[in-house]
């Protein structure tokens, strides 16, 4: 190897502890505890600037009703835009990660799988400019149809919103947001079905699907969960695209094809932060609070799915 | 292969270095007009005019965003040496700033509180501060409706309209006031906005004061009621009322002129949104009593029966020290002022943010404050 | 992966298992193909009837298209290889539906966004620019900044324990960090934006705005995304370098440096400037923490900075007078800002094309 040079020093008995050696050790370890004193801080923080809002009068917080009412429909809204989303994404991406790994000729199955990358790569901003100017135009027909046909479920009772600015809405580009976060691991998992199993099952005469179905669904399965859940925590959190597409600050409503839908927590606090002041501030931000805990619970149990298969070894 | 990878290389490393190359020389309408600026003031040294210099630093009410791009602009151009800056932190934090001392002055949709008075006193050289309502933006309340241009609503059908107390077109309550106008039978979709905007807290307040039966609502820059459609900014709702029909919003009447605008009851007549109306509401209303002399904060009359007067407006204050402890800031704070009073300060600010510009009266009135702005000592 | 041959492409799928015993019926090549836009066209029409939509279109042709290319493999070659054709109709279906937004998203971006692409969008900024005309010179710059610094904070800070855990790491404190750094990168980003914003109020007072404050917020986003990449590069050199280092007596730290971290320079160039690509477009963050001016502030240390993502939103949603010129600014700042993304990524192809390591992995 090129990169080690003639030897400078003798052979020592033990590898030594220098004081080069101590210092860079205790760098690296100090870097990895920073990390974590990091994410303790971002609660800490977070915590610390809660608490006005969490001790204050009810009628203080804003539209007065005490912070539980306040934060109540946010995380509804939260909720429901981030299940749509996996709703929409995971067949989708499965699909995808299928079609990648076991459908496109070979030749190309690699650049495919770089162009449905590419759609992690666009920023949120744009994906709600997107949603407002295109999609949620072209999805009214449809609003109008699923409060024609499906009105009988809570969920479309409309009526339908004419802008098609809505939680269903919301619910499908989020999808679009999250589909290569999903894809891309389902990827993964699926090219790492082992090679023996699916020989065996098409030299058995098992079609191709036939073959996925026995061979590389059962294992893959537990990545997908993982990924879903990732996609989730992604879709939990994102801010921009809510915020500029959905007619939201309804309260608590299941409704997705009206002009009334809840917010959630994060566009809420896009949208308020910039004119907020005092408990307002305070507010906003013990609904970030919210937001954290609920993400960093998704994430974890993303994480223990993930890490229950010690042989995976996480995204990308 | 190799080759291939290596120009590709070069031309991505290439175009990098063309962009910080691009980026080393500096805006390019900042830079000259700079250069430009320092030389005119040298040249113009010898004027009566007092030479202003230094950091004349504004935070406030975000309302004021444009019309502050387009005063800063002329501004600027008239006292190259300032280093203007406003920051729309929002009103409650820009009263903040200004009484912490961190901001020159302040602008804001709501006047100073009683208890944010006594802290200016420290603040300020003297107890005295000026507060002036220079900032006037009628708001209309427009709709989209098929061969409707006009209507006339009382202030108790708007707000039963935006509670969704009256849902079509063609309610009684509607048609009461529009005689002769064929009115559909189409649902209405009130449109709010969906951020914290001083728009909605006046609007609101609007229909408190003026509907207090119909609107039990407090004024609120979040609007009060829960549900319906809503959108993110002026130009949001005003997207969503032009792609819709039968929709009907508040927003900056320069920003309503394709939509239909509604002229609401005030007494026994009906008024549209003009610059004129709106400016009239606020030379007629009542001063806040008990304050300084330069103190013009006012009591809106929101419920009025003048004749001419159109209620439904923003209006957004400049607060400031009447004495300031530092003699730069005096005469930047004071000359910004003047400018902004001034009738190419209200046009600019009309032409950029669609304001109303100030009346006559209100001019003579705020230029007593302005020429009262001193240094201490 | 020799195992691939026999999946080679659709409708060419049975040339291989055409039984010995008896001659298996199968569907002529494009019959699939052609019965399925058959059931799309059918789809569109049934949509036509009740005003046309996308949606409904989109909707009905893929049901009654698998439904088309299901029944008549059904009739032909029998059910399992029906249900096959059906399993490889809806996982291509998936793919297309997956590229219709993506499309549309790139050819609404490019439409509203070239008519402002022009030079002085490069040189202006937007300082005493009333109406139209301006630029995002202050944005980009801003951006810039912003991005960079949180680089020089999020890097070292990354690097050094992805070094940590994958040279020294032992028990709890390597699983917590693993865990904690995975946990870490589904940190909202408005979270980590009000993060900074607590942070920095408590310092300094109440309306504070500072860049620094956006690229510590960027870099809670960053830092784990840089551990994370850099951990699996790190891991992929293979141990009888860092053993033969040794053998010679290099001290460890030297080894580290001189040794693993240069011969995974590739792929740590490539790690880190994808995780800067995953944090240039965000906008949340710095909307609460570093706001926007209409000038140039290239200090990040004293007041609000403009930000390209921060720029668009607010063009976009709070326009003056002259309406369409802040659309056009708004649409073409996307423009730029994907072209930024895409241009990162390109770079990261190339560093890993261009700098990979003579070494087997």
């Amino acid at each position: 190897m090129t990169a080690t040079k003639a030897p400078t020093e003798p052979p020592a008995q033990r590898p030594v502890r220098r004081p080069g050696d101590r210092l860079f050790a205790g760098a690296a370890r100090g870097s990895g505890i920073f990390i974590l004193l990091v994410l303790a801080g971002v609660a800490a923080f977070l915590i610390s600037e809660a608490i006005p809002a969490l001790t204050a009068a009810p009628s203080e917080i804003p539209d007065g009703n005490g912070l539980g009412p306040y934060i109540g429909p946010l995380v509804l809204g939260t909720l429901l835009g981030a299940v749509i989303a996996l709703l929409v994404a995971t067949p989708l991406a499965v699909g995808i990660a299928l079609f990648v790994t076991y459908y496109a000729p070979r030749r190309i199955a690699a650049t495919m799988g770089y162009v449905i990358d590419l759609l992690a790569a666009i920023p949120s901003v744009v994906y709600g400019f997107w949603g407002l100017a295109v999609l949620a135009p072209k999805l009214v027909p449809f609003h109008a149809w699923a409060a024609d046909h499906l009105g009988f479920l809570p969920f479309f009772a409309g009526p339908a919103s004419a802008s098609g600015r809505t939680m269903l809405t919301v619910g499908i580009v989020l999808g679009v947001m999250i589909l290569p976060i999903i894809s891309a691991i389902s990827r993964e998992v699926f090219s790492q079905a082992p090679a023996l199993h699916r020989e065996a099952a098409l030299a058995l005469g098992a079609t191709r699907w036939e073959m996925i179905k026995m061979a590389v669904l059962p294992y893959g399965k537990s990545g997908v969960i993982a990924g879903s859940m990732l996609g989730l925590g992604r879709a939990l959190g994102e801010t921009m695209a809510v915020a500029i597409i959905l007619s939201g600050g309804a309260g608590a409503t299941v409704n997705l094809i009206s002009n009334s839908n809840p917010s959630t927590i994060a566009s809420n606090i896009a949208l308020r932060f910039p004119e907020a002041t005092g408990i307002g501030v305070n507010t906003l931000i013990a609904s970030g609070l919210a937001l954290f805990l609920i993400t960093l619970a998704v994430n974890m149990l993303a994480r223990w799915i993930v890490n229950r298969r010690a042989d995976f070894s996480g995204a990308n | 292969m190799k080759l291939s990878t290596t120009t590709r290389a070069a031309a991505v490393s290439s175009a990098l270095a063309a962009t910080l190359a691009l980026a080393a020389c500096g805006a390019s309408n900042e830079e000259p007009s700079g250069s430009a600026g320092a030389a005119a003031s040298g040249g113009s040294a010898s004027s009566a005019a007092p030479e202003l210099s230094g950091a004349l630093v504004g935070a406030g009410a975000s309302s004021q965003q444009s019309a502050m791009e387009a005063w800063q602009a002329g501004f600027e151009g008239e006292n190259p040496d300032v280093q203007f800056s406003y920051d729309p932190s929002g009103s409650g934090n820009g009263r903040k700033a200004f009484l912490s001392g961190a901001a020159d002055f302040a602008g804001s949709d709501a006047a100073l509180k009683d208890e944010e008075l006594t802290q200016a006193a420290d603040r300020c050289a003297t107890a005295d501060v000026f507060e002036l309502p220079n900032y006037i933006s009628p708001i209309a309340i427009a709709f989209n409706l098929e061969g409707v241009d006009t209507l006339n609503l009382k202030p108790a059908t708007v707000a039963d309209i935006f509670s969704g107390k009256v849902t079509t077109w063609n309610d009684p309550a509607i048609a009461a006031d529009n005689a002769g106008v064929t009115l559909p039978a189409t649902p209405i979709v009130p449109v709010h906005r969906g951020d914290d905007s001083g728009t909605t807290e006046n609007f609101t307040a609007y229909l408190h004061e003026a509907a207090p039966d119909a609107w039990t609502a407090e004024p609120d820059g979040v609007w009060p009621l829960e549900g319906g459609e809503n959108a993110n900014g002026t130009s949001g709702v005003i997207d969503v009322v032009t792609s819709t029909a039968g929709a009907i919003t508040y927003a900056d009447a320069s920003r309503a002129s394709d939509l239909g605008v509604v002229s609401v009851a005030v007494g026994s007549e009906f008024v549209a949104p003009s610059a004129e109306a709106a400016a009239a509401v606020v030379e007629n209303s009542p001063v806040v009593e008990g304050r300084g002399d330069y103190d013009f904060a006012i009591e809106l009359n929101r419920a009025t029966e003048g004749s001419g007067e159109y209620p439904v407006v923003l209006i957004s204050y400049h607060v400031g020290c009447v004495q300031y402890d530092d003699a730069a800031k005096a005469a930047a704070v004071k000359g910004f002022m003047q400018y902004v009073i001034s009738e190419d300060g209200q046009a600019a600010s009309s032409e950029n943010a669609g304001s109303a510009q100030i009346s006559e009266t209100l001019r003579t009135q705020a230029q007593t404050a302005v020429d009262a702005i001193t240094a201490a000592g | 992966m020799s195992t691939q041959t026999p999946l080679a492409p659709v409708g060419a799928t049975s040339s291989g298992n055409s039984g010995p015993v008896r001659e298996q019926r199968r569907l002529p090549r494009f019959a699939p193909l052609g019965l399925f836009l058959l059931g799309v066209a059918v789809g569109a029409g049934l949509s036509a009837l009740t005003g046309f939509s996308v949606a409904l279109t989109v909707i009905y042709g893929v049901v009654l298209g698998s439904l088309f290319v299901y029944l008549a493999s059904r009739s032909v070659e029998g059910r399992r290889k029906a249900s096959d054709r059906l399993v490889t109709t809806l996982v291509t279906t998936a793919f297309a539906i997956a590229m219709v937004p993506l499309l549309s998203l790139v050819y609404t971006v490019l439409d509203n966004g070239l008519p402002r692409l022009d030079g002085a969008f490069f040189t202006n900024s937007m300082y005493r620019v009333v109406g139209e005309g301006g630029g995002a010179y202050h944005a980009i710059l801003g951006t810039v900044i912003i991005t960079a610094l949180a680089t020089v904070i999020s890097v070292p800070i990354g690097l050094l324990t992805a070094v940590y855990l994958t040279e020294y790491g032992t028990g709890r404190l390597k699983k917590a960090i693993t865990f904690f750094v995975d946990v870490m990168t589904g940190i909202p980003s408005i979270v980590a934006g009000l993060f900074s914003y607590a942070l920095f109020t408590l310092i300094f007072g109440v309306s504070v705005r500072m860049g620094v404050m956006g690229a510590v917020a960027l870099s809670v986003l960053m830092i784990p995304v840089v551990v994370r990449s850099c951990e699996e590069v790190l891991k992929l050199v293979p141990n009888e370098l860092r053993e033969a280092a040794y053998a010679l007596g290099v001290p460890k730290w030297r080894t580290v440096v001189k040794v693993v971290l240069r011969t995974a320079i590739a792929g740590l160039g490539t790690g880190i400037t994808l995780s800067v690509a995953r944090v240039i477009g965000e906008t949340a963050p710095l909307l609460i923490t570093v706001g926007l001016i209409t000038g140039t502030n290239l200090n990040p240390f004293d007041g609000r900075m403009a930000t390209l993502p921060v720029f668009a939103y607010y063009q976009l949603t709070q326009p003056g007078t002259a309406t369409q010129a802040f659309l056009d600014r708004a649409w073409t700042a996307a423009l730029v800002l994907i072209i930024l993304v895409m241009a990162l990524n390109v770079v990261a192809r190339l560093i890993t094309r261009f700098f990979a390591p003579k070494t087997g992995r």
